[in-house]
C-alpha cells in the first residue's frame, strides 16, 4: 500500500534502494515546481515496468500525472506526452532491464531529437520482479535464476552508452543520499534536453551492492563508487570520456552540453512550413 | 458503338511512367466530366519489375475497376504476355515496337513511341504519343488532352509554351498511328459533368484530409508499404499551431508516441500496415486499458509476415478487431471507397475523442493509391468534436465507474486537476494497482460499455427482406455492388447491407443480419474473416473468398454469388 492509498497492492522489499531514490524524485519534483512557479500537474512521471516502474503510485506529497506503461516503452510515451504539450515537465523512472534491455532501441532516437526530457535510471543488476533474472548490467559470470551456471555476456557500460549516443546531460549517482540526489534530478529536469540520471540502487534481496558501492570505511574496504574529483569538467567531452575510463562508479554529474532540443529545431523549421487553412488544403486537390 | 464505360491500361515496367500515363488520361477524362478510377500494381521495388496502372473512364460514378481492359497499352513483350488475357472482346492493344514485334493478324498494332516523341523535340512527350492512340481509340475528344496538356504544362517558366507544343504534337502523331492502324473500340458517350465542384484524391490522402479536417493534430509515423504516403502527406501539410507531426524509429515509437499525446490532449494518428500493425499490438492494448484518445490507419496489403507489400488482401480483420492479448474489442471503422476515406478518417477522430479510447481505421492498398474523381467535401459541415475534460473542484474522478446512464466523465490533462496515472496494470479510480476483483469487474464493463457511444457511420440497406443479402466490407464494396445492380437487372432476389464501421453495428445493421437468412460476403482473404465473426455473432453469414492480391472482379462475383444461390450464371 501507498500513503495516500491503502488499496494500492505493491511494495519494495525493505532497504530497497528505490525508496531513496523516491525521496529524491520527490524533493525534486516540488523543487522544480517551485523553482518554476508552475503546478505539481504540470509534471508527468512516465514508467515502464519492474520494481521501478512502481515509482509513479508511490510518490508522495501532491500527485503528479502518471503512466505506468509497457516494459521498455517510457522513453517512445514521454516523447508523445512532451511534444504534446511542451510545458510538461516530462520525467521517465526506468530500471536497468528496462531501459537498457527491451527498451534500449529508444535510446538513440530520444538522444538524437534531444528531447528535454529526464530519465531517472534505477540500476540495480538485476530482474527483481520477476525473482532475480540477469540483467544488461549483472556481472559476467553472474550467477542468478536465469543464469545458474553464471552469466556469458559481457555487462552494458551504461554510461559510456550514454556518452558515446549523444545524450546531453549525464549524470552518475547512488540511492544512498537523497538530498544530494535530488539536487541532480532537479538540475536535470532544468537541462534542457535529454538528460540521464543514471543512479545505483541496489536489490536488497537478490543483487545487495551497498557494501560493493560504499565499501567498509572502518574495515578500510574502499567501495566502486567514488566522488567525481572537482577539477572534472563536464562541458568537457574529453574530461567526460577519461572519467568513464577508469573503473568504479562515478558520483556527480559527468557530462553536460548546451544545444538546440527537439522543441527548439521543430520550431525553426515549422516557421519555414507551408501555412494553409483546411480548405485550402483541399482545394489543392480541385478538379480544374 | 457508344459505350458508357471504357478501361485503359498501361502494363509495363516500374519507373516508365505507367502511373503518370493513367493519371494524365484520369485527369483528362475527369476534366472532361467523366467520372474516373485508377488502380496501380507494382512490385515492392524503387524501379524496374512488372507493373500496370489502369483507369477506368464513365459516364456514371465508378464502383470498381471493371472486369477487363478495352485497350491495353503494353511497352514489353512480358506485359503483353500477361495481361493480354484480361482484354475484354473487341478490345486493343497497343505495343511498343521499339521493344518487340507481334506476327501480323492480331487485334493490335505497334507504336514506336520514344521515336516518334523524338520527333516533336521532347524526348519526354513518349507517353503523350500513347495517350493520343488511346483517345483516337476510344474517340475521345482530343480539345481535353489539349486542355489537360496545357494546364499540366503552364507552369510559368520560360519554355512552358515549347513544351505544351510538343506534347500536343506527341498526341497528334499518336492520333495519327491509331487512325492508320483502322482499329477502334468503340465511341464514349458524351458524359453528364457533375453540378458539384470535385476533388481528385486518393484514399490515403482523403483519410489524411479527413482526420486534419476533424482536428488531427498530432502525427507519429514511421514508413511502410502502402501506408508511407499518409506519412509523407503529415510531413507536408501537418504544421501550424499546435500541431506536431515527426517520423520516428520504429511502428513501436509510432504507437507509444500517440498514446503520450493523447494523454497529453491531443487528437493523435498513427498508419501503418500489416507488420507495423503487428509492432502496435501491446501499445493498441494499453490505449485501451488507459483509455487514451488515438486513431490507428492500417492499410492493408498481403500478409502474413512481409506478405505482399503492394497488393491488395482483406486479412487484417481480425487483428484489428483483436490486436493485443486479453478481453479487447476494438471499434474499427472500413471504408470501401476513396469518398468514404474521407468521412471515415474524420470520423475515426472524433470516435476517439468521443469514447476516450483507441480506434482502428483500416483500408486497403487498393484504396490507398487509387484515384478518384469525388464531391468536394463541404469541410464546415465535417464535425470536429473534442473529449470532454474536468475542471477544478470536479469531484469524480478518471476511473469512476460508469453504466451509459450519464455522459461519459471527463478527461483530465497534465497541468490541470484530477491527477492520475495511466496505468496498464488493472488500477483503482485514480489509476492506482489493484488486483481486487471489483475493480476489474466495473472497469472491464466500463470499457466495453464506452463502444455504445460510436455511432454516425455510413451504412446501406437495399432490398432487405431478401432470400440473400449480400454484405461485402471495405473495397470489396464496390465490385459487390457492381455484382449486386446485374444480379437485380437478371431479377434475382439479393438484397445488399454495407456498413463502414464493423464495429459496433450499426443498430439498423444488425436488425438486418438478426432475420436474415443467408449473408454472403465477398472478401479478399484465406479464412473468411468477417462471415466468420458474424457467425459468432449468430448470423448466418459465409464468404466468398480470393487471395490472389487483386480486388474482385464484378462478373466473377455475379457467377459465384449465382453458383451459392443456384441462379442461371449470365455473367
Amino acid at each position: 500500500m501507498s500513503k495516500r492509498n491503502p488499496e494500492y497492492d505493491f511494495a519494495w522489499c525493505p532497504g530497497c534502494g528505490d525508496f531513496g531514490v523516491r525521496r529524491a524524485l520527490q524533493v525534486a519534483l516540488e523543487g522544480y515546481s517551485v523553482e518554476h512557479e508552475e503546478p505539481q500537474a504540470n509534471n508527468v512521471v512516465v514508467a515502464g515496468i519492474g520494481c521501478s516502474g512502481n515509482m509513479v503510485h508511490l510518490v508522495e506529497g501532491d500527485q503528479p500525472f502518471g503512466i505506468h506503461g509497457i516494459h521498455g516503452r517510457s522513453l517512445p510515451i514521454a516523447f508523445g506526452v512532451k511534444q504534446g504539450n511542451t510545458k510538461l515537465n516530462t520525467v521517465v523512472v526506468a530500471g536497468d532491464g528496462d531501459f537498457l534491455s527491451i527498451g534500449g532501441e529508444h535510446i538513440g532516437p530520444a538522444a538524437n531529437r534531444n528531447i528535454d526530457i529526464t530519465a531517472v535510471v534505477m540500476d540495480n543488476g538485476v530482474y527483481g520482479l520477476t525473482k532475480g533474472q540477469s540483467s544488461p548490467t549483472s556481472a559476467f559470470g553472474a550467477v542468478t535464476t536465469s543464469t545458474p551456471l553464471g552469466k556469458i555476456e559481457t555487462p552494458v557500460s551504461p554510461l559510456k552508452l550514454y556518452m558515446s549516443i549523444g545524450v546531453t546531460y549525464i549524470a552518475s549517482y547512488y540511492s544512498s543520499k537523497p538530498r544530494v540526489l535530488a539536487k541532480m534530478i532537479q538540475e536535470a529536469m532544468n537541462h534542457k534536453g535529454f538528460s540521464i540520471v543514471h543512479v545505483q540502487s541496489p536489490c536488497t534481496t537478490y543483487n545487495d551492492t551497498y557494501d560493493i558501492l560504499k565499501g567498509k570505511p572502518k574495515e578500510g574496504i574502499k567501495g566502486l563508487a567514488y566522488e567525481i574529483p572537482e577539477d572534472h569538467d563536464p562541458t568537457s567531452v574529453e574530461d567526460a570520456n577519461d572519467l568513464l575510463s577508469r573503473p568504479g562508479v562515478p558520483l556527480g554529474v559527468i557530462f553536460k552540453k548546451e544545444g538546440k532540443t527537439l522543441e527548439d529545431r521543430y520550431q525553426e523549421i515549422a516557421a519555414r512550413a507551408p501555412k494553409r487553412t483546411n480548405d485550402q488544403l483541399l482545394d489543392t486537390y480541385l478538379l480544374q | 458503338m457508344d459505350k458508357h464505360d471504357f478501361v485503359i491500361r498501361f502494363a509495363g515496367e516500374g519507373g516508365q511512367g505507367l502511373v503518370t500515363s493513367a493519371d494524365a488520361l484520369a485527369r483528362a477524362a475527369a476534366h472532361a466530366g467523366y467520372y474516373v478510377q485508377t488502380h496501380s500494381t507494382f512490385p515492392s521495388q524503387i524501379m524496374g519489375g512488372p507493373a500496370s496502372s489502369q483507369v477506368r473512364i464513365s459516364t456514371t460514378p465508378v464502383l470498381s475497376s471493371g472486369d477487363g481492359v478495352d485497350v491495353l497499352v503494353a511497352l514489353n513483350q512480358y506485359a503483353y504476355d500477361h495481361h493480354n488475357e484480361d482484354l475484354n472482346p473487341g478490345g486493343v492493344t497497343v505495343y511498343n515496337a521499339e521493344e518487340y514485334d507481334l506476327p501480323e493478324g492480331g487485334n493490335y498494332f505497334g507504336i514506336k513511341a520514344d521515336e516518334l516523341a523524338k520527333s516533336t523535340g521532347n524526348a519526354r512527350a513518349a507517353n503523350m504519343v500513347t495517350i493520343g492512340a488511346v483517345a483516337q481509340l476510344i474517340d475521345f475528344k482530343l480539345e481535353e488532352i489539349d486542355g489537360f496538356i496545357t494546364q499540366r504544362f503552364t507552369r510559368g517558366r520560360p519554355g512552358d509554351e515549347e513544351i505544351i507544343e510538343a506534347n500536343i504534337k506527341a498526341v497528334r502523331l499518336g492520333v495519327e498511328i491509331a487512325k492508320t492502324s483502322g482499329f477502334n473500340v468503340g465511341q464514349l458517350e458524351a458524359p453528364t459533368p457533375p453540378d458539384y465542384k470535385q476533388i481528385v484524391i486518393t484514399g490515403n490522402a482523403a483519410i489524411s484530409m479527413g482526420a486534419t479536417a476533424a482536428g488531427l493534430n498530432f502525427y507519429a509515423g514511421y514508413p511502410i508499404s502502402p501506408a508511407t504516403t499518409i506519412l509523407v502527406w503529415m510531413e507536408n501539410n501537418l504544421w501550424g499551431d499546435g500541431r506536431f507531426v515527426h517520423q520516428v524509429a520504429s511502428e513501436i515509437e509510432a504507437i507509444n508516441a500517440i498514446l503520450g499525446a493523447g494523454f497529453s490532449g491531443k487528437k493523435a494518428m498513427t498508419a501503418t500496415a500489416g507488420p507495423g500493425f503487428s509492432l502496435m499490438s501491446e501499445g493498441l492494448g494499453l490505449a485501451w486499458m488507459t483509455e487514451i484518445p488515438m486513431v490507428v490507419t492500417n492499410v492493408q496489403r498481403g500478409g502474413p509476415a512481409t506478405g505482399l507489400p503492394t497488393k491488395s488482401e482483406q486479412s487484417d480483420l481480425y487483428t484489428c478487431m483483436h490486436p493485443a492479448h486479453g478481453d479487447i474489442k476494438m471499434p474499427v471503422l472500413a471504408p470501401g471507397t476513396v469518398e468514404e476515406c474521407f468521412y471515415a478518417g474524420a470520423l475515426a477522430q472524433n470516435w476517439a475523442e468521443r469514447y476516450q479510447g483507441p480506434v482502428i481505421l483500416v483500408t486497403e492498398f487498393g484504396l490507398a493509391e487509387r484515384g478518384e474523381n469525388i464531391r468536394r467535401p463541404d469541410l464546415s459541415k465535417v464535425s470536429d468534436e473534442s473529449r470532454a475534460t474536468v475542471s477544478e473542484g470536479d469531484t469524480g474522478k478518471r476511473y469512476d465507474s460508469w453504466d451509459g446512464s450519464t455522459p461519459l466523465p471527463g478527461m483530465p490533462l497534465p497541468g490541470g486537476p484530477g491527477a492520475y496515472v495511466a496505468n496498464g496494470s488493472e488500477h483503482d479510480e485514480i489509476g492506482d494497482t489493484t488486483h481486487l476483483p471489483r475493480h476489474h469487474v466495473r472497469l472491464m464493463e466500463r470499457r466495453f460499455k464506452k463502444l455504445d457511444l460510436l455511432d454516425g457511420a455510413h451504412y446501406e440497406i437495399e432490398n432487405a427482406d431478401a432470400d440473400t443479402i449480400i454484405m461485402p466490407w471495405g473495397s470489396s464494396k464496390g465490385p459487390a455492388r457492381e455484382a449486386y445492380d446485374r444480379l437485380r437487372e437478371q431479377g434475382e432476389n439479393v438484397g445488399w447491407l454495407y456498413s463502414v464501421s464493423l464495429h459496433p453495428l450499426p443498430e439498423e445493421v444488425t436488425t438486418v443480419l438478426k432475420s436474415a437468412k443467408k449473408i454472403i460476403v465477398p472478401e479478399l482473404n484465406y479464412l473468411g474473416q468477417w462471415s466468420s465473426l458474424l457467425r459468432m455473432e449468430g448470423y448466418k453469414a459465409e464468404s466468398i473468398t480470393q487471395y490472389t492480391g487483386l480486388p474482385f472482379r464484378p462478373a466473377d462475383l455475379v457467377k459465384s454469388i449465382s453458383e451459392r444461390i443456384g441462379a442461371g450464371v449470365t455473367a
